[in-house]
């Protein structure tokens, strides 16, 4: 392994693994740093509680200073303090796993130099910095190098190794033309030399895009972040409502509200749970992501893939292993099914076509096992004869498409055995395709190609069903083996003879009927398709034009992986609910403490409020405001790990997690509050 | 607590429902311009109003222009009521020969009348003359409820729209629901009520004389007419000072049934007439069981309120088994629990009994049932409007939980809906602690009170409550019509009525441009059990939470400092 793909493979290991010293340290260190207000303005939430707490330090340092009794204003300020310390702490601690990981990729940067090629027709070169090549200039690219920067190869053709970027170390090949021309900055040729043509400017390569969305630097928040933000302002201010108009009610009645008390009221009330975690959870759907190795261009792209109401799958290579393989051979009447077997093996022994080696595959495990005789002849498939197979002294072996065996045969179709033609139906009627096997100009049987569905796919797909997504198949094969494979996988719906053109189509249809769509795709045609739907995934191996179309990169260039980013995406979404749910559920427990705890001095009657039976006044508050601080540290590896996403329906989801952060949360705090009460009164804190 | 005043108290509030229903089909007919029986005689009275006002009623507006149109409509509503109630001694049909009222007064009534709220800070038999309460207040008692239903006739087209534009015509809406619902219905219902026994003539009144040989002037107005639209059109502002606990106005059980259903029944109609309108009878129909589930709490709450022990009862050594204080005899306590909650539920505000003579909690949960924003079912329209909003709010946090971006009724709810539906919910506490809060200290305001102390409290608060949410009931003990408790309950009332309407035509606004998505089988359902139970959490936690801390001092209080006051006395 080089070094590069050394520093690639630690940043993975920095986001799939767990909080590391180092990494925590750095986390704590820049929660005290994001003190700073001006950190804080962009949530309302934390916000108040930087002000509430420093206005409690004012009254505790005032209450020093006149010598009065200010244990309890002193304790009150440092739990206020704590309360956004922890709230930081949670941003920092999501944050400090992406820096650790960006970290680690910086260092594969290319800081030598570049071979930029000022004259095309001799290929005369002039070494250049990385950083000062321009879009279009065409630069060579040697064995043993580092790719400088993204580009298209123009000519020549090299085989890559790509560990730096997708973590798998076995070199692929690239080449000019077709869709596999694309190379990213940062691989390394490990064979072979390539002319290239630069396609982005030094600092927007995919590896900076990469570093910068590992690192969340330009982590914009998402609509339903922003949404949710503008709901948790609101209640902070029906909350400031509700405690600053305390005051006057207050006085009319005769109690002597304390503003300290007031503020921690104000604090305990308002959503700092979730306000303080609300930005990990975002963060640590983005890591969550990289984990699978896929990379999102955008926070938006994963919220949306949490929405997918449709999945758009490739056939080949999501649904089937992609080639067609050999599942039985059907004998002509009159011939024994192992010579049909025999014959169509050494038809196939020549053929090197992952079908021919099925064959070969299938022949192995009935038992017959033979290697080509020697001075055999191969006789490829052609375009015309459509078969191919093996001569060998004197004798021949054919197999190939049907109507063209027959043909060579010199058979008619009247003439044709009834239980061979009815075969052919079959099979052709199943999806599959079949073969006609000759031995010696002699029709001996018929070979059924398959294409086989994965295993595990159609229970997938019934969980998908089951989440509410629908699942529609796209394939080049016509619809009679469309139906079939379709029907096989239990996908919801197909599409064959697909045109990219096709594609395009039914994902405008689907958008018009208010579904959003996900779907992958790797040629350089899928891109206007990946740009239009919601949630577009290119493989890493793919063109060029599909990778800057979609809105999402898999680096294991793994169709199926759109499933996990569609589970990614709820996932993200249910923590942050749940922990608004929670967070709002825990204020009627603390309105229990605090209601008598504040009132039951001047108005004894109240007393009957305290259900906790609290130790005292002075308890009840610290207690609340303790187990509200705290609880943000308890619920931030809740925030970074995400609850746990559960392939069932939408009621059955919502009535679980209604029970387990609804319910918990209301019942929670009370056990919580008490026990810290306890602890509080036992050492005398209050 | 008897069984038959359980099934009192479950038969009112179910009928209500029941007859709710066809009339909110009706009305959503009504509000897609279908046929209707009444076209033959509406449809040319109807045109005539378009014509005169050159209003093309097919024209859809944008919620800009809607929610111009509706502001601009009711202020100049405003300043009619308010020139008429300050003219009123130069104006005809004055028999009794009344002044105009002072300019602070005319401005409350104004906006009271204006905003479905009919607060009353006067004393109808003393103050109105028979022109101002037939030509303002009656004619503000049907425009008034219509243009609540405007809001919810406009949300409605916003839901059901797909990449739409316009939300509807005001105008068509206003005069649609009034010629064709309100009308006749308050028509068949004053006949009935005049059959019943209420008063409905213009004389002066008659002038009996008393036992001790005196004499007395007793007003009688066009009562019966003026009833059926101040319950129907869930208005509440009476004739009479005591309101429909006077004899002329609500004389027997059968007009206390016939009445009290009428408080509700639209309110129910405008929630079935929105379910029809959208295309989801199913969702809507879990928006009226978890309104109707709260509102038979809150009654079965006054009910076990008012059938406890009270402590000057228990002290005198009397009958403790319910408290009669402030209650008509011939209604008792299940009757008048069940108004007491009808009339707070919905934005009506008519009473039937006293609700400051209420035992501590049953006024509490009369002043609760208003902070929850007048959504049980609200006034006409409107509460199934601020409904709508409480369940996008409860959408937006637990539809998260099932794994999507929240949507509602097929719209996706974002960060603009959210907006406006927090802009609609907090002017709640925003208008009644706030005013509530100046007042508790403000020597002014405390010369209106009768009492002090936690009853003084809630006399401040009940105020301010009933005048934002819009129901216009009264505590009772608050002398209000004084220049400081007129003009900010103007305010209250003015803000409470108009920013949730604005806010709510705005969402509109939003919703009607976003594309209708179809559910799937990971969409939150809106329709089951566990959505009611949902909602009816949100709602409860969100109205509780802002409120414990004020009621505390209130309501809460009084009640424990009453358990102690018997419990010292047994």
């Amino acid at each position: 392994m080089s070094s590069p793909d050394i520093h690639a493979d630690q940043g993975r290991r920095a986001l799939a693994g767990g909080l590391s010293r180092a990494v925590l340290a750095r986390a704590v260190k820049e929660a005290f740093l994001k003190l700073d207000p001006r950190q804080l303005t962009g949530n309302p939430v934390i916000f108040a509680t930087w002000i509430v707490a420093l206005l409690a330090t004012v009254s505790a340092v005032a209450a020093v200073v006149g010598q009065q009794p200010a244990g309890f204003a002193i304790q009150i300020a440092v739990w206020l303090w704590a309360t956004v310390v922890f709230a930081n702490l949670a941003e920092s601690v999501a944050e400090g796993r992406g820096k650790a990981a960006a970290d680690s990729l910086r260092a594969t940067r290319v800081t030598t130099k570049a071979k930029l090629i000022v004259d095309p027709n001799t290929g005369t070169w002039i070494p250049t910095p990385a950083h000062k090549l321009g879009v279009g200039e065409v630069i060579l690219v040697e064995a043993g190098e580092v790719i400088p920067t993204d580009g298209e190869i123009i000519e020549g053709m090299a085989s890559v190794n790509e560990a730096a970027i997708t973590g798998e170390s076995a070199p692929v090949i690239r080449e000019s033309g077709g869709d596999r021309s694309a190379v990213t900055g940062g691989t390394t040729v490990v064979s072979d030399w390539i002319k290239m043509r630069v396609t982005a400017e030094a600092g927007s390569t995919f590896l900076d895009r990469m570093i910068a969305m590992v690192e969340g630097a330009d982590r914009r928040k998402t609509p339903n972040e922003i949404a949710l933000a503008v709901l948790l302002a609101g209640l902070t201010l029906i909350f400031l409502i509700a405690v600053v108009t305390l005051l006057g009610p207050g006085k009319f009645s005769g109690v002597a509200l304390d503003p300290l008390v007031l503020g921690a009221l104000f604090i305990t009330l308002i959503p700092t749970t979730i306000g303080g975690l609300l930005s990990a959870v975002g963060i640590a759907g983005m890591d969550r992501l990289l984990k699978v190795n896929v990379l999102a261009t955008s926070g938006r792209a994963v919220e949306a893939a949490g929405d997918v109401d449709t999945l758009l799958l490739d056939k080949t290579g999501t649904i089937t292993f992609g080639n067609r393989m050999a599942t039985e051979v059907i004998p002509a009447p009159g011939v024994r099914p192992d010579a049909a077997m025999k014959a169509a093996l050494m038809a196939s022994l020549a053929d090197e076509t992952p079908e021919g080696r099925s064959i070969i595959e299938l022949a192995r495990n009935a038992g017959l096992a033979l290697e080509a005789p020697e001075g055999a002849t191969a006789i490829p498939f052609t375009a015309q004869t459509r078969q191919s197979g093996l001569d060998h002294q004197g004798r021949s072996w054919r197999k190939g498409a049907v109507d063209a065996v027959y043909r060579t045969l010199g058979l008619e179709p009247q003439s044709i055995p009834t239980e061979l033609s009815v075969a052919v139906d079959r099979i052709a009627r199943s999806g599959g395709t079949p073969l006609a096997v000759s031995e010696d100009g002699v029709l001996v049987g018929v070979i059924h190609l398959k294409d086989v569905v994965k295993p595990g796919v159609k229970e997938r797909f019934a969980d998908l069903r089951r989440m509410g997504l629908r699942t529609v198949m796209i394939t080049g094969d016509n619809p009679v083996t469309a139906a079939a494979i379709a029907s096989e996988a239990g996908v919801d719906d197909f599409l064959a003879e697909a045109t990219p053109e096709d594609k395009l189509r039914l994902i405008r249809e689907e958008q018009g009927k208010g579904r959003l769509v996900a779907m992958c795709g790797d040629g350089a045609n899928d891109a206007p398709a990946l740009a239009q739907a919601d949630v577009g995934v290119a493989m890493q191996t793919g063109a060029q034009a599909a990778r800057e179309a979609g809105n999402m990169v898999d680096l294991d260039s793994d169709p199926t992986k759109v499933i996990e980013i569609v589970e990614v995406g709820k996932q993200m979404l249910i923590t942050r609910g749940a922990l608004t749910t929670f967070s709002i559920a825990n204020d009627v427990a603390k309105y229990f403490a605090i209601i008598p705890a504040m009132f039951v001095v001047s108005l004894p009657a109240l007393g009957a409020l305290n259900v906790m039976k609290l130790h005292s006044p002075e308890s009840a508050i610290l207690s609340a405001v303790i187990f509200n601080a705290l609880v943000i540290v308890a619920l931030i590896p809740l925030a970074l790990k995400g609850v746990k996403y559960r392939a069932v329906g939408a009621g059955k989801l919502l009535s679980r997690n209604l029970t387990l952060y609804g319910l918990g949360g209301l019942i929670a705090p009370f056990v919580g509050i008490k026990l810290i009460d306890l602890v509080v009164s036992a050492l005398g804190l209050a | 607590m008897t069984w038959q005043g359980w099934a009192e108290i479950a038969l009112t509030l179910s009928l209500a429902v029941a007859i709710g229903w066809p009339l909110g089909v009706f009305l959503s007919r009504v509000w897609n311009g279908e046929k209707t029986f009444l076209d033959p005689v509406m449809r040319p009275v109807e045109g005539l109003f378009y014509k005169a006002c050159g209003v093309d009623p097919s024209k859809s507006q944008s919620w800009h222009a809607y929610a111009l149109a509706l502001l601009a409509f009711n202020l100049i509503g405003f300043v009619f009521v308010y020139a008429v109630l300050r003219l009123q001694g130069v104006l005809p049909l004055n028999p009794q020969g009344f002044p105009g009222l002072s300019g602070h007064l005319a401005f409350n009534t104004a906006i009271s009348f204006i905003t479905n709220t009919n607060w009353q800070s006067y004393a109808g038999e003393t103050t109105m003359s028979t022109l101002s309460q037939m030509l303002v207040l009656t004619v503000q008692n049907f425009v008034s409820a219509a243009t609540g239903a405007t809001v919810a006739a406009a949300l409605a087209r916003a839901f059901v729209a797909n990449r739409g534009e316009g939300v509807g015509n005001f105008w068509a809406d206003l005069v649609r629901t009034t010629l064709y619902l309100l009308l006749p219905l308050a028509f068949v219902v004053a006949v009935v009520l005049a059959a019943l026994g209420l008063p409905q003539t213009l004389a002066a009144g008659v002038t009996a004389h008393t036992l001790e040989g005196a004499e007395q002037k007793i007003s009688l107005y066009a009562v019966a007419s003026q009833e059926a639209i101040k319950m129907l059109g869930i208005n509440g502002g009476g004739i009479f000072n005591a309101n429909s606990a006077h004899p002329f106005e609500n004389p027997t059980p059968l007009t206390n049934l016939i009445t009290a259903i009428s408080i509700n029944t639209l309110g129910w109609a405008a929630f079935f007439a929105f379910g029809r309108t959208v295309l989801a009878k199913k969702d809507v129909r879990a928006l009226v069981i978890a309104a109707f589930v709260l509102l038979f709490a809150g009654a079965v709450g006054v009910y076990a309120t008012e059938t406890q022990a009270p402590p000057a009862q228990v002290a005198a050594q009397v009958d403790t088994s319910a408290n009669m204080e402030g209650k008509e005899v011939r209604f008792g306590a299940p009757a008048t629990a069940a108004w007491v909650a009808m009339t707070t539920g919905a934005s009506n505000g008519s009473v039937n009994g006293k609700h400051s003579s209420l035992m501590p909690l049953g006024g509490g949960i009369a002043m609760f049932l208003m902070q929850l924003g007048e959504i049980l079912p609200g006034g006409i329209g409107s509460g199934v409007a601020i409904m709508v909003v409480m369940a996008l709010l409860s959408v937006f946090v637990a539809g998260l939980m099932v794994g999507r971006t929240p949507e509602y009724l097929g719209k996706k709810v974002e960060a603009r809906e959210i907006q406006f539906s927090i802009l609609a919910v907090v002017i709640i506490p925003l208008s009644m602690l706030g005013f509530s809060g100046i007042a508790a200290v403000l020597p002014e305001a405390l010369k209106g009170l009768m009492h002090s102390g936690p009853h003084g409290l809630s006399e401040i608060l009940y105020a301010y409550v009933s005048g934002t949410a819009n129901n216009g009931s009264a505590f009772a003990g608050l002398t209000a019509n004084a220049p400081w408790w007129n003009v900010t309950l103007g305010i209250a009332m003015a803000m409470g009525r108009f920013m949730p309407i604005v806010a709510v035509l705005a969402i509109a606004g939003s919703l009607v441009t976003k594309p209708k998505l179809a559910p799937t089988a990971g969409t939150l359902p809106t329709d089951g059990g566990l959505f009611i139970g949902l909602l009816i959490g949100v709602i409860l936690i969100l109205g509780g939470l802002q409120f414990f801390p004020a009621m505390a001092l209130g309501p809460i209080v009084e009640h424990f400092q009453a358990l102690d006051a018997v419990a010292a006395l047994r």
